[in-house]
C-alpha cells in the first residue's frame, strides 16, 4: 500500500476536508487502487521530455490597461453566507 | 411530427415560413417536459417563466423580420455555466443557493442569437463523473432505458436533447463529458479545440482541459451552434484569437480522397462487441464515401487515463479551494473557528467523488510527490500530443469508438471509481492534446441502446471535423429512432 490511513488524514488536512472514519478507510483503499493504476506511467522513460502544461501555447494574454466597470461591492457580497458593511464576515481566527 | 422533435434547421424553416411561432415551439417543449421529466430528470431547474417571455420576445423579432441563427430555439444549459439571477449549482450541494451576478460568455452569445433557455441541466457534481450519478440532486436517466445512466458528466444536457425536452443544449467536456453522453444518448456532441470557445463564466474543473460545446440532433445543428459559440473573448485569457469560419459551409461537402486514420490502440480487447461491430461498419461507410482508410498508431493511448487522473484532480484541487464558505456557497452552521469552518463546510458541501478527486490532486501536488506525479504526467501528456501531431501527418481525420460500451446500469460502477474512469478511455486523449472531437450516432445495440462513433481532427479544424461527420451521417443514414418514453 502506497498510502496509509494516516497519509489520507494528512492529505485531507492539506485539502481542508474533514472526513469521517468510514470515509477514511474507503478513501485509503480507493486512492491506493487509483495510485497503483497511475504507477504504470513509470514504465515510460520521459528523460528530456518537456512537460506540457497547456494544450495551446498562449503566452502573456494581455489586454489593454483600461479601467472597466467591475462587479461592485453589493453584487460581490450578495452570495456571502455572512457579511457586514463592505466585508465578508467569518468566525474568529484566533482566540 | 411534433415541434419538440425537430432540429434547429427544421424549426428555422418553419419559423421563416410562418409554420410555427417561437411560443408554439416553447409550448411543445414544455408539454414534453411535463410528460417525461419526472422519469428522466434532465434538469436541476426549469426556466419556464423566463422561456415563455423569451419566446414572446422572439416572436416580436420574427414579426419584424429580425431572425437570428437561434431565434425561438429552446436550448438547455448545463448547470455549470453561470446565468445571471438564475441559481447555478454545478450539481453540488455546496452551491445549491448560488446565484451568479453575471452571465457566462456563451450564455450572452446564445441569448444574442435568439435562443430561448429552457433550464439548467443536471450533471455530475463539479462535472466529475461519467454517469450523472454524482449529482447532489439525484441522477438523470437514459431516455432509451430508464434503468441505465445517460453518461456524464453532461448527462442532463444529452438526455434532454434525446428526450425532446429541448432542441439543443450546452455541455462541457474535460475528459469526454460531452462526447460520451452524446454517444450513450444517441445524439451529436462536440468538444471544440481548447481555446475555441470562451470559458468565461464556466465553473472551473480542470482548467487546462475544460471546454464548452454543443449537443444537437444532427451535425448541421452542431455547425449552427458552433457558429454562435466560437470565437475569441477578451474576458478569457485562454481563448484564442483565431479566425472563425462559417461552420455551416462545411456541411454537405464530400470527403473524396480524404485519409481517415484508424488507431489500432482504440480497438482493444474489452470493448463491447456490438460497439466494435457498429464502429467497424462506420469505417466501411466512410470508405464508401470515397475516403481511404489508413492504419495509424497512437502509441501512448494506454497511458491517457493515468495521465488524466493526475492532471484533472490536481487542477481540480486548486480550483475547488475557493469553496470555503466565505464568499459564496454553503457555510456550515457549527464551527468554532475559521479552520474548522473550512473543513466542515467542505465536508458537508462536497460529495464523495469530489472529495476523492480533491484528495488525489492534493496528494499529487504535495511536497515530495509533485515530480513523481504531476511532473511525470505532464511529460507523458506531451508524448500523447506528439502522437497526434505525428498521426495527422498521415491522415486528415481519425475515427474511433466514442465509448467502449453502450449505457451501463445505474449503480453498476459507483463503488469502483477506476472502472468508472475507464469509460472515458477513448475520449480523454482529445482533451489532453487539446484537439476537437465529435461523437455521431452510428447504430444501436440489439437491446436498442445507442452507439456513437468519434471523429478527431487537428487543432482549430472544427470545420473539417464537421465536414467528415456530416458526410458520414448522410451516407450512414442511421435509422431514425426515438426513445419510447
Amino acid at each position: 500500500m502506497k498510502l496509509s490511513t494516516s497519509d489520507v488524514e494528512y492529505v485531507a488536512r492539506l485539502a481542508r476536508l474533514e472526513i469521517s472514519e468510514a470515509e477514511k478507510d474507503k478513501f485509503t483503499a480507493q486512492l491506493n487502487d487509483i495510485l497503483r493504476y497511475i504507477d504504470q506511467l513509470n514504465e515510460l522513460d520521459t528523460a528530456g521530455v518537456a512537460p506540457m502544461s497547456h494544450a495551446i501555447a498562449v503566452t502573456n494574454a494581455f489586454r489593454e490597461d483600461k479601467v472597466v466597470e467591475s462587479l461592485g461591492t453589493q453584487k460581490a457580497l450578495a452570495n456571502a453566507p455572512d457579511a457586514r458593511g463592505e466585508f465578508f464576515r467569518v468566525p474568529k481566527v484566533i482566540e | 411530427m411534433e415541434l419538440h422533435q425537430l432540429t434547429i434547421h427544421e424549426l428555422q424553416e418553419k419559423i421563416r415560413g410562418g409554420g410555427a411561432s417561437a411560443l408554439q415551439i416553447a409550448e411543445s417543449v414544455f408539454s414534453r417536459i411535463d410528460a417525461v421529466e419526472d422519469r428522466v430528470h434532465s434538469y436541476i431547474r426549469l426556466m419556464k417563466k423566463e422561456a415563455m417571455a423569451a419566446a414572446v420576445r422572439a416572436d416580436e423579432q420574427i414579426k419584424k423580420g429580425d431572425i437570428q441563427p437561434l431565434t425561438g430555439i429552446p436550448v438547455a444549459l448545463k448547470d455549470i455555466v453561470c446565468t445571471q439571477g438564475i441559481p447555478t449549482t454545478c450539481g453540488s450541494h455546496i452551491l445549491h443557493q448560488f446565484v451568479p451576478p453575471y452571465n457566462a460568455t456563451v450564455v450572452e452569445k446564445l441569448a444574442a442569437a435568439g435562443a430561448v433557455f429552457v433550464g439548467k441541466a443536471n450533471m455530475d457534481e463539479f462535472a466529475m463523473g461519467s454517469s450523472t450519478e454524482t449529482s447532489s440532486f439525484g441522477p438523470t436517466r437514459n431516455p432509451w432505458d430508464l434503468e441505465r445512466i445517460p453518461g456524464g458528466s453532461s448527462g442532463g444536457s444529452a438526455a434532454a436533447v434525446a428526450a425532446g425536452e429541448c432542441i439543443a443544449s450546452i455541455g462541457s467536456d474535460t475528459g469526454g463529458s460531452i462526447r460520451q453522453p452524446a454517444a450513450l444518448c444517441g445524439v451529436v456532441g462536440m468538444k471544440p479545440t481548447y481555446g475555441r470557445v470562451s470559458r468565461f463564466g464556466l465553473i472551473a474543473f480542470a482548467s487546462s482541459l475544460d471546454q464548452i460545446g454543443p449537443f444537437t440532433r444532427d451535425v448541421e445543428d452542431c455547425a449552427i451552434m458552433m457558429n454562435v459559440l466560437a470565437g475569441y473573448d477578451p474576458k478569457e485569457s485562454t481563448s484564442v484569437r483565431a479566425e472563425v469560419p462559417d461552420y455551416r459551409r462545411f456541411i454537405g461537402r464530400d470527403i473524396q480522397g480524404w485519409r481517415i486514420g484508424i488507431p489500432g490502440e482504440y480497438f482493444i480487447e474489452g470493448i463491447d462487441p456490438e460497439v466494435s461491430a457498429a464502429v467497424r461498419k462506420a469505417i466501411e461507410t466512410v470508405r464508401q464515401c470515397g475516403a481511404s482508410i489508413v492504419e495509424i498508431s497512437l502509441p501512448h493511448t494506454r497511458y491517457c487515463v493515468a495521465v488524466y487522473y493526475i492532471i484533472a484532480p490536481a487542477e481540480a484541487s486548486s480550483n475547488l479551494a475557493r469553496y470555503d464558505g466565505v464568499r459564496y456557497g454553503l457555510r456550515t452552521a457549527d464551527a468554532r473557528d475559521l479552520a474548522e469552518m473550512y473543513e466542515k463546510t467542505r465536508m458537508q458541501g462536497f460529495g464523495a467523488e469530489v472529495k476523492r478527486r480533491i484528495m488525489i490532486g492534493t496528494y499529487a501536488l504535495s511536497a515530495g510527490y509533485y515530480d513523481a506525479y504531476y511532473g511525470k504526467a505532464s511529460q507523458v501528456r506531451a508524448l500523447i500530443r506528439r502522437d497526434f501531431d505525428e498521426a495527422f501527418t498521415k491522415c486528415d481525420a481519425i475515427l474511433t469508438p466514442t465509448s467502449p460500451t453502450p449505457a451501463f446500469r445505474l449503480g453498476e460502477k459507483t463503488d469502483d471509481p477506476l472502472q468508472m474512469y475507464l469509460s472515458d478511455i477513448f475520449t480523454i486523449s482529445a482533451n489532453l492534446a487539446g484537439i476537437p472531437g465529435i461523437s455521431v450516432p452510428c447504430g444501436f445495440s440489439a437491446s436498442g441502446l445507442p452507439i456513437g462513433v468519434q471523429f478527431l481532427t487537428g487543432h482549430f479544424e472544427e470545420g473539417r471535423l464537421l465536414q467528415v461527420a456530416s458526410a458520414y451521417e448522410k451516407s450512414a443514414a442511421v435509422e431514425k429512432r426515438r426513445p419510447s418514453l
